[in-house]
């Protein structure tokens, strides 16, 4: 399916950027609105559309399209993106600046891993397992063991966040100490081996007032969401124009 | 629809077993109101209902949508008129403008830092349109502003943002390229690049924004620990604490998304905020009722307190 629609997105691509440039900046802008309100306003009535019938299958059929889109973009946006990492690394070691190393290991690990990588894609089928092993034992060896060693450094982050967070300076910050004790105590084994109203006062607090206060901000932020969409679909914010009016 | 469909849409909303007339009677009362109960099928519903296109189970969030869409398009109209709206003071985005000045007087970097979610999340779209306003007040300062980024099309998104914004600010010269640049593609790669920079050039002022996730305590600690002014922003209510503790300013959930209008002041802008604030205002309208109503029902007819708890999360049901 990829392979079909990656040719017809270049030929779209070609078309509508040509169209796009002929037609004058104001015009180019209003161009951009309207695609984004006509995919926008697609989007919105897709998701009340059954795909049960007929009807509504031949309907859903561009929303697998867009959504294919969105892929071949992102994939497309990657060559972007390495191309930005490769620039501003190979420059940084080229003039020494300060940090060079840093920059010599992100690109020795960009290319090593690369390599290996579509080393062991293209020998799959001829039976040379060797690279993609060594792929492997990268992977595993050394980002496994790196990305590992940064969630462990949270608890330490955590425990200095906390230290400042639970100073009692004032009614608010010694009520938020007093819960995090008890919500800590109630937690832990030694907390029910004290007195077992610390596990019944944690989960009431878990469960009441703090599942409350997530429920408001969720319902909060949901609105936001609806709200900001529809603003980005009517055209009133226009982020993809860069803020522009 | 067919006859199965319609019976089973009555079950669905009226609920299961027995309640009496009276049961039935707020059933039908109530449905009639909100346009969601089925305990008789009107012709036009039934008509309504073979159309083949729509999924009848989501029709309640239809009504609701198209009903905030039209409120939103009465405060729009009423801002294009001029009408005034009051909008409460947020000291996070308040202090966005200081933020900045500190970071030109100090001569040192503003970091703009992203969330790990790509930019069809809304709360990235939000990010988004904050970097613009920011990226426009940082060009006419002229003050150095550097934004990493974890997602490749994020990454290409904010590239343009940036340029527009410096475009548009009249210092299309000092547009630095890479002051928009890829890191890395993976969640810890990015936090551990991010708060090395930190930490080597110890910038003025950290800004978090978007859709944070096991990463926001490592990069706000590393900002607070090079005494960088901090505002953070997001939606990811598990991250909220961290950055309470960790930031100077925070904003909570929906504040992120009123970010655009609140810096801006647009008309347009500040009326699709009072939609939202009207939206909220009808959600716990809502909740009072169904709370009430249902104690009402569960203290004095226990025989209807089924029918009300089944109708109001019917009312709500998204899937």
């Amino acid at each position: 399916m990829v392979t079909i629609a990656i040719p017809w997105f270049i030929v779209l691509g070609f078309a509508g950027f040509t169209v796009y440039a002929l037609f004058k900046p104001p015009l180019r802008r209003w161009v951009a609105i309207s695609i984004a309100l006509a995919v926008g306003m697609y989007m919105f009535f897709q998701f009340f559309t059954t795909t049960e019938t007929p009807a509504g299958e031949y309907f859903n059929e561009w929303f697998q399209r867009f959504n294919k889109w969105a892929i071949i973009i992102s994939g497309l946006t990657v060559i972007l993106a390495v191309g930005n990492l490769l620039k501003i690394h190979i420059l940084k070691v080229k003039k020494l600046q300060p940090g060079w190393g840093y920059s010599f290991i992100t690109l020795l690990a960009l290319f090593t891993m690369s390599l290996f990588g579509i080393l062991g894609i293209q020998f799959q089928k001829e039976g040379i397992p060797w690279y993609q092993w060594t792929f492997r034992w990268l992977w595993k060896t050394f980002n496994v063991a790196l990305d590992s060693s940064m969630f462990a450094l949270l608890a330490f982050f955590m425990a200095s966040a906390a230290y400042r967070a639970f100073r009692a300076r004032n009614m608010e910050a010694s009520l938020m100490l007093a819960t995090a004790i008890i919500v800590m105590l109630g937690r832990v084994p030694v907390g029910d081996y004290i007195t077992s109203a610390f596990p019944t006062l944690t989960s009431w607090i878990l469960m009441f007032p703090n599942l409350a206060a997530q429920r408001g901000i969720m319902m909060g932020v949901a609105l936001g969401a609806i709200a900001t969409s529809l603003k980005i679909i009517l055209g009133i914010e226009r982020p993809y124009l860069g803020g522009a009016k | 629809m067919r006859e199965e469909e319609i019976s089973f849409r009555k079950e669905y909303f009226i609920g299961r077993g027995g309640g009496g007339e009276l049961r039935r009677m707020l059933n039908r009362l109530m449905g009639g109101l909100l346009l969601v109960s089925f305990s008789s099928v009107p012709a036009w519903a039934k008509g309504w209902q073979r159309f083949p296109l729509v999924d009848i189970e989501r029709i309640n969030v239809f009504v609701l949508s198209v009903g905030f869409i039209f409120v939103l398009l009465y405060f729009l109209s009423r801002a294009r008129k001029g009408g005034s709206l009051y909008l409460r003071r947020i000291a996070g985005l308040d202090a966005m403008e200081e933020a900045i000045g500190r970071a030109t007087e100090m001569g040192k970097p503003i970091y703009f830092i992203n969330g790990l979610d790509p930019p069809h999340s809304i709360s990235t779209i939000a990010a988004i349109n904050i970097l613009g306003l920011v990226a426009r007040r940082v060009a006419e300062y002229e003050a150095p502003l550097k934004v990493p980024n974890v997602d490749p099309m994020t990454y290409a998104v904010e590239k343009e943002t940036v340029k527009e914004a410096y475009i548009h600010a009249g210092k299309a010269d000092a547009y630095d390229p890479d002051s928009v640049y890829f890191i890395a593609g993976t969640q810890f790669a990015y936090a551990a690049a991010v708060s090395g920079s930190l930490l080597r050039e110890k910038p003025a002022t950290n800004i978090l924004l978007g859709y944070f996730y096991a990463e926001s305590l490592i990069l706000a600690e590393s900002g607070a620990a090079t005494g960088a002014i901090q505002i953070a922003g997001t939606d990811a209510v598990t991250q909220l604490p961290f950055f309470v503790a960790a930031c100077d300013y925070t904003l909570i959930g929906e504040e992120l998304y009123a970010a655009s209008a609140y810096l801006t002041r647009a008309p347009l802008l500040l009326g699709a905020l009072k939609a939202q604030d009207v939206g909220k205002i009808l959600s716990i309208a809502t909740l009072l009722m169904a709370t009430f109503f249902t104690f009402l029902a569960y203290a004095f007819l226990p025989t209807v307190q089924e029918s009300f708890k089944e109708f109001f999360l019917n009312l709500l049901r998204t899937a």
